[in-house]
């Protein structure tokens, strides 16, 4: 089935977006971002360690550019200055990579979004040639506006992020899948595999994780499954579910029993 | 010549760009960001862009990250 996942004009056969923070080492981050077959791996912007271990492995040596698309986040920024900061720098590191992933946090307790600040930090990023992939709470009227901001792609959580609490709510992720021009993704809550494909068969066009992943028991088999998830979630979404049906309905024939 | 280097006060020879700090840095070669005084300094003039006394300088790579 040739269904590919259009972001900002460039195809990917994949709908599943992985994290590379939170892994044991560089090691079982290569592994497991191997086995979710992710075309696109978000990365963070951090100081360099000045004068420790020059000779430690980067992270770009296990992402190669020529096979991955990364996508910088703007994880950890509370503030627009930080976050349009942060992607300029990206930029810069990568060559004039413009796109990116926008998140300005609210408030450290639950990480969610501070959705005026993200509104206007987007609208700063867009006017300055980036395409950003916003990271936004639930809100299915704050998903249209940073759509008609130029927003490349809309990314509500499912749940707090980094809390594996699965899509706590599915009608506000459908309305805003109704209502999108642009991609959706499921950007954070995720836990496990039933959660992948529950937001894959609302709809939507792909899933951002991280820490279902890394925190995993074995984070490489995890990202299979994850994987596998995705892929049956978007199928069971395109072959389109039965309707439900309060009472019982016989799949075998009535006519011709001899009883 | 002192600078502030990721946050911390840094010593420097004299007419030093920032070539030379990445090189003191042991940093050649790696795929390093840097911004002065909070603009960014594209990779193309490191070696002739000189660091002044004072200067903010940050030196910034991609390490592993999803969100937060």
């Amino acid at each position: 089935m040739n269904d590919p996942l259009i972001i900002a004009g460039v195809e990917y056969k994949s709908r599943l977006l992985v994290g590379t923070g939170k892994y044991k080492d560089m090691e079982e981050s290569k592994l497991a971002t191997e086995a979710s077959e992710a075309e696109i791996v978000t990365i963070a912007i951090r100081r360099s360690n000045i004068g420790q271990n020059p000779d430690e492995p980067n992270l770009l040596d296990i992402l190669p550019l020529d096979k991955y698309t990364l996508l910088p986040n703007t994880a950890g920024c509370y503030n627009i200055d930080d976050a349009v900061r942060t992607c300029r720098l990206a930029r810069e590191l990568l060559d004039g990579h413009d796109l990116v992933k926008l998140e300005v946090l609210g408030d450290e307790k639950t990480l969610f979004p501070d959705v005026s600040a993200t509104l206007e930090a987007a609208e700063i990023l867009v006017k300055d040639g980036f395409k950003i992939m916003v990271y936004t709470n639930d809100d299915p009227i704050m998903a249209k506006r940073l759509e008609e901001v130029g927003c490349v792609a809309v990314m509500p959580l499912a749940a707090p992020i980094g809390s594996g609490l699965g899509i706590r709510n599915p009608y506000n992720i459908l309305e805003i899948v109704d209502n999108a021009n642009v991609p959706v993704l499921v950007d954070a809550g995720v836990g496990t595999a039933s959660d992948a494909a529950v937001a894959m068969e609302l709809g939507v066009d792909g899933i951002l994780m991280n820490t279902a992943i890394a925190a995993a028991q074995d984070p490489v088999m995890m990202a299979t499954a994850m994987k596998n998830a995705t892929i049956a979630g978007r199928q069971a979404f395109k072959a389109g579910r039965m309707p439900r049906k309060r009472y019982a309905s016989a799949s075998s024939p009535i006519d011709g029993t001899f009883f | 010549m002192n600078i502030i280097l990721n946050g911390e006060p840094h010593t420097l020879t004299e007419q030093c760009t920032i070539g030379s700090l990445i090189e003191q840095l042991e940093l050649t070669g790696k795929r390093v960001a840097v911004e002065v005084n909070l603009d960014i300094i594209p990779r193309s003039e490191h070696n002739k862009h000189q660091l002044q006394e004072n200067d903010k300088v940050e030196v910034v790579h991609a390490i592993g990250g999803g969100a937060v």
